[in-house]
């Protein structure tokens, strides 16, 4: 039933079928096709014998060029970190004090400093360092487990209440909630608090702060200190400056104080080089320095 | 559509609804301390909503007779309102992952509003509930015209749709839970996947009984790539998903393969899945559509030949270049990428074959917009599979992979060809499947090729403006060896981009709503007023003399 008719439109036959109104052209395959056909075949068969193509059973064929995904990486790893010793030796071996006397040195912890602390201390911190809710600003004098380029370097080696064996360890305990003081006491030592740092005028009756001051003087100062101006050591923040990790009015302060707080940073250790932590440091030292 | 069914077909279709309702009842007790208790119930849910369905039309009279005589078309139908309702939720949950991108906090820290489960619901959505619906329903329509011949009975291809929906519905509801076995494309856990293994494997043989029974000496091309879309696809599923589940009380399962292996089956699988779902079966979709929209023969049986065998062999083999320089052994990716390359061949060749098919009806192309879907479709095939071989390259790949020129060209692919020809076959079948002489406004079927294509092409370039920035400033060092921009900066630099293609993608799916409307205005058309009785030509055999039995 094969009837071949000739397309008026091309001048090609068709092959004879229809379907359902459907017919096709014999049209002869364009030449290109076969060209093009042949070319990316050609160009395949030549890569296969150049680069490493088929499997043998246990290996494959290796191809002339010898080229190795794997060695070609670590080879380019070695020649990077060889370029960039020039420079990384300096900052490894000399002294944070050295460094940050060196302008050519600091404009390098800036430029990679600023990519690392991006990278991994941002999302956290902020793009910006100045932390959030929870998350210290890191721009700001006030540090809670020191502030010497050292003792920022043991906080990003080790973490907060990490499981690293020297982690920094702190916890805020929860006053109100385990009951250690009233509400009244807690509303008391809120308002206590507040006043340490905030030079508005006094809202409250000066009685009340008074015994704010007695509850602070036994439950808190044995970590935040007598004057409140916290202690290192033990990851106490200073509560006489502006600064504030969980919010500095006087409802954050009570929830503070009722709930307790415990903040967690992870140990970089294992995850950057030592010298990327040296950065680091350098780098957050340098954000609070006035430019 | 019940009452289309012969009394005995509606007791098989009542047996079959139970046991499916009973595996359900099974399965919501044997998981009731797992998500998997709440899918059972969704199986027990439809599948008795269905039975009472079927018991309501349970003493409808018989259908006559003379309906063996004609095409079975009821499940196109359904077939198509179901693509056009899971396009219209699919690219608007895609719009919603987009808008994500560029404003993070829309979340609102409700689990199940996360960008990690509403993408899938946005891929699966788009690509099995609107692209699965139109291949389903367009190849039962394509499969009985080129074989004048009606399908086999009328309770397999109900089974296929519903079940294939029904399929659907588990695998997006999953998504929301979090339920995934974290495989792209293939995220399903076991249950649904031993399903879809059943459905599928009917769908097959609906295609080989139709054929066996067909009224022409030869299969026609768009059979050829619809059967091996159906083929593929099924070998694909079964390999990909062979897993152990946890237990039988459970949803989660885990994958038979592990480490690089599980990465090689997984784009193995997700290559040809965008191969033989999102390109054979849509082929075939076009074979067929298009030469009878624009009234001209197929440009060259010759090539087609070419083309068909040509994509169906190298496409198997490049699913490698999705692992380029990862822990995939050198040699593979050699492979991959080599015949990416030679694959570019027998696409263009398609895409040819199809643009040089309108020579000689370009004046229609001009004039009618339907037409016009096909054809941009088939240029849009064409720039795809260009760029796929393009960054199947390992230089190129170096610079494209993971980053958002891959997404720009998923969607090159997705809106330009997939969902396009899918519009433009939808506007040519949908009249005739109502017995309409044109679709309820043309007008419309304009406006909607404007936005699809304008949306597109928003899309497309912003995309591909963000990928490669992306690209370069990840791989940007300074003069002292460091890099030059942390991840933050790349995705601060991406924000205008994100925006720009949360706008293409609204463009897009307006014009999918466009298109639901005229759809729908079409079928109350159908239903208010008489129809154009267009009948006795489409029907298998135009003389009276040969009546083609169903149920062999």
């Amino acid at each position: 039933m094969a009837i071949e008719e000739r397309d008026a439109h091309s001048g090609y036959l068709t092959t004879g079928h229809e379907w359902n109104g459907i017919k096709e052209l014999n049209t002869p395959v364009p030449r290109a096709v076969y060209f093009f056909l042949i070319a990316t075949a050609i160009f395949s068969f030549a890569y296969w014998v150049l680069m490493p193509s088929w499997p043998t059973g246990v290996s494959f064929t290796r191809g002339l060029l010898g080229n190795d995904q794997r060695s070609i990486v670590a080879k380019s790893v070695r020649q990077a970190d060889l370029e960039r010793g020039v420079w990384t030796k300096r900052i490894a071996s000399e002294s944070y004090s050295a460094v940050q006397a060196n302008p050519d040195l600091m404009k390098l912890v800036r430029e990679s400093g600023r990519t690392l602390f991006g990278d991994n201390c941002a999302a956290c911190h902020g793009a910006d360092a100045r932390g959030g809710k929870g998350f210290p600003n890191l721009t700001a004098s006030s540090w809670i487990w020191g502030g010497s380029p050292e003792a920022i370097a043991e906080t990003i080696r080790v973490g907060v209440n990490s499981p690293h064996k020297d982690s920094r360890i702190s916890q805020m305990l929860a006053f109100g909630r385990n009951q250690m003081v009233s509400r009244e006491e807690a509303l008391n030592v809120a308002e206590y608090v507040r006043s340490l740092s905030d030079a508005g005028p006094v809202r409250e009756p000066a009685g009340k702060l008074a015994a704010g001051k007695q509850v602070f003087l036994k439950n808190c100062a044995s970590c935040h200190g007598d004057d409140g101006k916290g202690k290192n050591d033990v990851g106490a923040p200073d509560l006489t400056d502006r600064s504030w990790i969980y919010g500095g009015d006087l409802e954050s302060i009570y929830q503070t104080i009722w709930n307790g707080r415990q903040g967690r940073m992870p140990s970089w250790e294992n995850r950057l080089s030592d010298l990327d932590r040296k950065i680091l440091t350098l780098y957050v030292v340098d954000l609070r320095t006035p430019r | 559509m019940i009452s289309g069914l012969t009394v005995s077909e509606r007791q098989s279709a009542l047996i079959i609804l139970t046991v499916m309702a009973f595996v359900g009842l099974a399965m919501a007790i044997a998981g009731r301390a797992d998500l998997l208790g709440f899918h059972g119930g969704i199986v027990l849910l439809i599948s008795t909503a269905l039975i009472f369905a079927v018991i309501g039309h349970y003493y409808d009279p018989e259908p006559p007779k003379e309906r063996l005589a004609e095409y079975y078309d009821d499940p196109t139908r359904v077939g198509i309102v179901l693509a056009m309702i899971w396009a219209v939720v699919g690219m608007a949950v895609g719009v919603w992952v987009a808008a994500l991108l560029a404003w993070p906090d829309m979340t609102w820290d409700v689990g199940w509003l996360s960008f990690g489960r509403l993408r899938p619901v946005h891929t699966s959505g788009v690509i099995f509930g609107f692209g699965g619906n139109a291949l389903i329903a367009t190849s039962f329509h394509v499969l009985q015209r080129t074989s004048r011949a009606r399908l086999p009975d009328q309770i397999s291809p109900w089974f296929v749709l519903i079940g294939y929906n029904l399929f659907c519905v588990v695998a997006a509801t999953g998504y929301l839970m979090g339920l995934t076995q974290s495989k792209e494309y293939a995220e399903p856990e076991w249950y649904a996947d031993l399903w879809l293994v059943i459905v599928w494997v009917v769908y097959f043989l609906i295609y080989l009984r139709t054929l066996q029974r067909r009224q022409e000496p030869h299969i026609y091309v768009a059979n050829w790539y619809y059967m091996a879309f159906i083929l593929v696809v099924a070998v694909l599923h079964i390999v990909n998903n062979l897993a152990v589940p946890v237990s039988l009380g459970h949803a989660k399962s885990y994958s038979l393969f592990s480490g690089v292996q599980d990465a090689m089956v997984q784009w193995w699988y997700g290559h040809n899945a965008v191969a033989f779902f999102l390109t054979a079966g849509f082929l075939g979709m076009m074979y067929y559509y298009l030469p009878k929209r624009a009234g001209r023969p197929i440009f060259s049986y010759r090539l087609s030949i070419i083309s068909f065998w040509g994509i169906t062999f190298m496409y198997m083999w490049a699913g490698s270049h999705h692992l380029h320089y990862t822990a995939l052994p050198q040699w593979v990716q050699t492979l991959g990428m080599t015949f990416s390359i030679i694959l570019l061949v027998p696409s263009w060749a398609s895409a040819g074959n199809a643009l040089a098919t309108l020579n000689g009806a370009w004046h229609k192309v001009r004039d009618d917009a339907t037409l016009r879907f096909m054809m941009v479709a088939a240029v849009f095939y064409g720039l795809a599979t260009f760029e796929g071989s393009f960054m199947a390259i390992r230089a190129v790949n170096s610079l494209s992979h993971y980053t958002d020129w891959t997404i720009g060209h998923v969607h090159g692919g997705a809106l330009g060809w997939v969902a396009m020809i899918t519009f433009g076959s939808f506007y040519a079948l949908v009249p005739w499947m109502w017995k309409q002489e044109r679709m309820y406004s043309s007008k419309l079927v304009e406006v909607h090729f404007w936005l699809a294509l304008s949306g597109t092409i928003i899309y497309v370039f912003a995309m591909w403006n963000s990928g490669i920035i992306q690209g370069l400033m990840w791989r940007t060092y300074n003069e002292n060896g460091t890099l030059s921009y942390s991840f933050i900066d790349s995705l601060v630099a991406m924000h205008p981009y994100y925006i720009a293609r949360a706008f293409g993608g609204l463009l897009f799916l307006a014009g999918a709503v466009v298109c639901a409307y005229n759809i729908w205005m079409t079928i109350r058309l159908a239903r208010a007023q008489d129809t154009v009785d267009n009948s006795k030509a489409d029907i298998p055999v135009p003389q009276p003399a040969v009546a083609l039995q169903a149920g062999e």
